[in-house]
């Protein structure tokens, strides 16, 4: 298999869904990108696929809390689907809106709320992958990655980060700057399984060295991109 | 058995740690001086109606409560509040939340609302409640509130749709036709009333209500540009006597075909310009403003500013992927006290605004990457919002249609009645009643449902034969542009209805948001309506261009309007405007004293319109597409300003870059002298970024007050020749523009307060190698800093003044510089030569601010021993235009020198102490520039 199939799935309002798929796209993947009610209407276009990225964006506007009613048109619509796709383990990837819609699922531990400061943000942050994290999306990166933020609602919440950490289910912390309010500093977490990541930052919007804004002035390069963490999952994915 | 009766349950969600909002509102109550205790609650309410079982209240509580962030309740709260909803009819995105969670679940509600609850600490004072609700919460146009629980007021049903009116206009006199024109609000001139009365008087009929509101729609200035399009008896002016000018608008678009760009491929025609890229891509660019509706609502006003501005790309099908913003405020600080009867505050403008461009921006998935914010008094009651947009294309022919017979094809939105007479509201003049009686005018835009739009009509483009979007005038203007000289039949029964009980003509006319018009041949429908399926666009076919040149409007069949669409588009009569015609001092230079310079650039950093717009900027996703190679702030701590931005895909070697160039204070004294330097400021912000001169389109913007007065009308023309003649200095041709008139406010005194001559120049550029851009941030010490242009002593209009106050004798404004066209074209080889390590333009402050702005975005210092006046205030906040500062590698600066021709004054040193020192002034540390700089402009 010289492509590794990959599926995208956006919402009414999902709008990162095409820098995603140029990320995956440069890291070796055939991609397709589905609507929700596409999926509902075609579960076996999930089957399909070995990879699959929950798009960011604003579905549904964020009407009454982020993520909320893609995740609701998942879970009625798929029934079990995403969560047997994890089960077999295939890596999952959540970003922004869909690091929000994957907790909604449950398929993700903790919740996002309003950002602390109140505001929508959008700057560039660095991420420390967390040594110890069971993430294959994290494995073996060892140098920060660096990436934009761009969300209003990114502050993780979870009753008892140390146990999380413990666990090996913090993938990213923030370095230096928490753009949020987060507990522990925390950008990333998957799941008990490590297939499943979810985090608000955009690693799909660091795929060149150009992209980083201090590009010209030698900041960012090849080992910060946010690029490695596509090329993690579909290394992942091509082992299955 | 018993029919059920609908129940109405209430779902109140708080948030389990602190909710930002309610720090907001204490944080504004003080700024605005209203003593407010702390101890504010926010709360969401849902409302829905239905019949439904307490497991199945569960279930609902399930979707729309996270327990990790919220709590939720379905009783009434304990505590005393004041409860806001939307007015019946207003988008309101939340309620469609609720009945698409209810469908999902498979629940039966009858109806769906949201609401918000502040709740206000134990005794506070009732009318201080009301008070910061009114000032800072809610806002009447599109909102009700009460003290305790409110109900969400269900849209009237049952309301029968009035049949359509006949107004009978043959025959009438001047002053009986003026009644008809107050009465609907027309905003028709006394000539165009006598017309539109002897057509129909030729006709041998009387008008319908459904063709008059059509007429004063189309004939309106936002939709018809009367004054840009008059003849214009000009006297006085620099050589005196009088003259007869040809209309604005043919000014400009004379301009652009004597330039005679290779790359323009249309311009001043359809709803955007459109330039050639790179072969094979096109860029369709366009800058609108809504400064009426950002007045009364400035959230909704600057929303639907710019889904309308990205609609007009879209609207000639290329797809959007960046958007532009120049705002234009009262002063923040200004006391309650000083608050004109009627106005928001400036500080509530602002953030209603800026939240407003962010909200359409972010959500739709568009960065939004260039920008200006200016402040002025004068901006106080009538606030600018300028929105821009730019797409690319695949190049392919532009859309000729529509051909006779095919269909006239609506998708998007469904039609309410919100903004009802949009394009006529804008010729208005504000004053203290506008709020209430323009709130019809006014909507809430949805920008998912535009990004859906663009998912189902990028791609498409060979499925129609032309394309429109809704905008001022609605389905009136749309379908009747279309129409113009083929023809069409419609029948707005067919239009699909947010309720029941329009009436003909506000179908018709409504500005609902977020649709398009496309003609479609009727072999391609079911493919469109395939497309739009898929992504859940609605689409609706209301009838077929005849051919005929007949615009004709039918209800459920009857005939509610047929008009010639000769008439409708030739009928109006050219307007002829006297204007008299500026007189700008243009010999008498004057220079300034400046007590302690060093102090007077941390001063100027600190300025509203200088300091750092991070603080904006960040509310913004300007990263989004991941194409953003420039940004807003570039440098060593990303918080230095940059000039131009540039937009490259990730691999693309060219890239677009985008200037802007605005300075109403120098057309407070010299309008003809403001067009140059704004031109010219646009021109210097892409050049400096590295695009090439050669390749520079132009969008100009204009919002002024009103021009039948004959001095506002000279200023008009000033403006319009001072741009023509800066683009033809610099080849670069307008391609689309826009003007916005009437912005002014009637102060209880009864006098008139205009805003200053607001032009707005949107530069969009060439970039020819994006991996070669250039910043103003320095780049390393030792480097050598060097002066292109010309410094004079030219203050009239300057920020210095803004800062110290005007003389009583100011002098002259910055003049145009003959020498910058050629100096551009011989930096841009420079920059394509590798030679330029940093450049920045000078604007607002002068040379003390550029060289200021260089050190905090590269965190270096610079040590200037050379200065280009003799006079020391004139040579650090003099603004004249032309010039920029740029670093040079010491081992470059030979061939610099010979590229460009010698024309360069070495003027200092990039150095590794964190010191800006110029002669004569005062060491001033980095540290306290980037601090005055960033934490200035009283907006954290």
């Amino acid at each position: 298999m010289s492509q590794v199939p990959a599926i995208v799935i956006a919402g009414p309002g999902t709008n990162r869904d095409r820098d995603v798929q140029r990320a995956l796209e440069l890291a070796g993947a055939a991609v397709r990108v589905v609507l929700a009610n596409e999926l509902v209407e075609r579960p076996a276009l999930l089957d399909e696929a070995r990879l699959a990225v929950v798009a960011g964006g604003f579905s549904y506007a964020d009407s009454l809390g982020a993520g909320r009613m893609l995740a609701l048109d998942l879970v009625v619509g798929l029934g079990d689907g995403l969560r047997r796709f994890v089960e077999a383990g295939r890596p999952v990837i959540g970003i922004c809106n869909g690091f929000q819609v994957l907790t909604r699922t449950r398929l993700l531990p903790g919740a996002l709320g309003h950002n602390a400061q109140g505001r929508f943000d959008c700057r560039w942050v660095v991420l420390d992958p967390v040594p110890n994290s069971v993430s294959i999306w994290t494995k073996g990166i060892a140098d920060p990655v660096h990436c934009p933020i761009a969300h209003g609602e990114g502050r993780y919440v979870h009753p008892d980060p140390e146990s999380l950490a413990a666990a090996g289910q913090v993938a990213l912390r923030y370095r230096s700057t928490n753009p949020n309010g987060s507990v522990a500093d925390i950008a990333g977490v998957c799941d008990q399984t490590g297939v499943v990541l979810g985090l608000m930052p955009h690693p799909e919007n660091n795929i060149v060295a150009r992209q980083h804004p201090r590009a010209a002035r030698g900041g960012g390069g090849e080992q910060h991109l946010g690029l490695r963490l596509f090329e993690n999952g579909i290394r992942h994915a091509k082992e299955l | 058995m018993v029919a059920p009766v609908a129940i109405r349950h209430r779902l109140t969600i708080r948030s389990i740690d602190p909710d930002p909002r309610a720090a907001a509102i204490v944080a504004g109550a003080e700024h605005l001086g209203l003593d407010l205790d702390e101890d504010v609650a926010v709360a969401d309410i849902v409302f829905i109606e239905g019949e439904l079982e307490p497991d199945e209240l569960n279930q609902l509580h399930a979707v729309l409560v996270d327990p990790l962030l919220q709590q939720g309740s379905w009783d009434t709260p304990p505590r005393d509040g004041v409860e806001v909803t939307l007015h019946a009819g207003v988008t309101d995105s939340g309620a469609e939340a609720v009945r698409h969670a209810a469908e999902q679940l498979s629940l039966t509600i009858d109806s769906a609302a949201t609401g918000r609850r502040i709740e206000f600490p134990e005794k506070t004072d009732p009318v201080l409640a009301e008070e910061v609700i009114a000032r800072l919460v809610a806002n009447p146009i599109i909102e009700h509130w009460a003290t305790g629980t409110i109900e969400p007021t269900p849209i009237a049903d049952g309301i029968e749709a009035k049949s359509t009116e006949v107004i009978e206009i043959r025959g009438l006199d001047d002053a009986a036709l003026q009644l008809i024109n107050e009465d609907r609000a027309l905003y028709l001139d006394p000539e165009e009333l006598r017309i539109i009365r002897d057509h129909y008087d030729e006709l041998g009929r009387d008008i319908t209500d459904v063709e008059i509101e059509t007429l004063a729609q189309t004939w309106s200035e936002h939709c018809s540009h009367k004054t840009f399009r008059a003849i214009v008896d000009a006297t006085g002016g620099p050589e005196g006597g009088e003259r007869v000018v040809e209309p604005l608008f043919e000014q400009l678009r004379c301009c652009t075909e004597s330039i005679d760009a290779p790359f323009v491929i249309s311009a001043f025609v359809g709803n955007a310009g459109v330039i050639e890229f790179t072969k094979g891509t096109t860029i369709a660019l366009k800058a609108e403003t809504h400064n009426h509706p950002s007045a009364v609502e400035p959230f909704g006003g600057a929303n639907t500013g710019v889904g309308g501005v990205i609609r007009d790309v879209l609207g000639i099908a290329h797809r959007p992927i960046a958007v532009t913003d120049i705002l234009c405020f009262g002063p923040a600080e200004l006391p309650l006290a000083d608050l004109p009867a009627g106005s928001l505050h400036p500080q509530r403008i602002r953030e209603g605004v800026i939240d407003g461009v962010a909200d359409y921006g972010n959500k739709i998935g568009l960065p939004t990457v260039a920008g200006a914010v200016l402040y002025d008094p004068a901006y106080t009651t009538n606030p600018l919002v300028f929105a821009g947009c730019i797409g690319t294309a695949p190049t392919r022919p532009l859309h000729d249609g529509p051909n006779r017979g095919d269909r006239v094809v609506v998708l998007g939105g469904a039609t309410g009645r919100d903004g009802i007479r949009g394009a006529t509201f804008s010729s208005a003049t504000m004053d203290a009643t506008t709020g209430e009686v323009a709130g019809a005018s006014v909507q809430i835009g949805d920008p998912i449902v535009e990004k859906l739009l663009i998912d189902a009509l990028v791609g498409a483009e060979d499925l129609f034969s032309a394309i429109t979007d809704c905008g001022a005038g609605g389905l009136s203007s749309a379908v009747g542009e279309m129409a113009e000289g083929v023809g069409a039949d419609i029948d707005l029964e067919l239009v699909p209805r947010k309720y029941p009980g329009l009436d003909a003509w506000e179908v018709w006319l409504s500005e609902a948001q977020e649709r398009m018009v496309v003609a479609v041949p009727p072999r391609s429908l079911g493919a469109l309506e395939l497309r739009c399926h898929r992504v859940g666009v609605d689409i609706a076919d209301i009838g077929s261009f005849t051919g005929d040149g007949r615009l004709i409007v039918r209800n459920s069949g009857t005939v509610v309007a047929d008009i010639d669409t000769k008439f409708l588009h030739d009928g109006r009569p050219q307007r002829r405007m006297p204007a008299e015609m500026p007189e700008p001092i243009r010999h008498e230079r004057t220079s300034r004293s400046v007590a302690d310079p060093a102090a007077t650039v941390l001063t100027l950093l600190g300025h509203p319109n200088i300091a750092s717009k991070a603080a904006i900027i960040r509310r913004y996703d300007h990263e989004i597409l991941g194409a953003t190679v420039v940004r807003p702030l570039v440098g060593a701590a990303a918080d230095g300003p940059a000039d131009g931005v540039v937009l490259a895909d990730p691999g693309a070697a060219e890239g677009i870059a985008i200037g802007i160039g605005v300075n109403p204070w120098f057309g407070l004294h010299d309008p003809e002298a403001m067009a140059y330097a704004v031109v010219d400021e646009a021109m210097r912000n892409v050049v400096a970024v590295g695009a090439d001169p050669d390749r520079v389109a132009l969008l100009d913007n204009f919002s002024w007050g009103d021009p039948r007065r004959p001095s506002t009308m000279g200023e008009l023309v000033a403006t319009v020749e001072g741009c023509c003649a800066a683009a033809r200095m610099y080849a670069a041709p307008f391609v689309s523009g826009k003007d916005s008139l009437n912005n002014e406010y009637v102060g209880a005194d009864g006098k008139r307060h205009a805003v200053p001559p607001t032009l707005v120049i949107t530069a969009i550029a060439h970039v020819p190698d994006a991996d070669r851009c250039v910043t103003p941030d320095l780049a390393s010490s030792g480097n050598v800093l060097l002066l292109l242009g010309h410094t004079e002593t030219e203050f009239a209009g300057s920020h210095l003044d803004l800062l110290q106050g005007e003389p009583p004798t100011p002098g002259v404004a910055p003049a145009p510089d003959p020498d910058a066209a050629s100096c551009y074209r011989l930096l841009h080889s420079a920059i394509q030569a590798g030679l330029v390590e940093s450049c920045h333009d000078l604007s607002e402050g002068g040379l003390a601010i550029a060289l200021a702005e260089m050190c905090i975005g590269g965190r270096l210092g610079a040590d200037i021993d050379v200065l280009p006046h003799d006079d020391l205030v004139t040579a650090l906040f003099s603004e004249s235009s032309g010039r920029l500062v740029v670093e040079v590698a010491p081992r470059s600066v030979p061939a610099f020198m010979k590229v460009m021709d010698d024309r360069a004054l070495r003027i200092g040193e990039v150095s590794e102490n964190q010191q800006l020192r110029l002669p004569e002034v005062e060491p001033l540390d980095i540290a306290d520039l980037a601090d005055a700089f960033n934490n200035g402009g009283g907006l954290a």
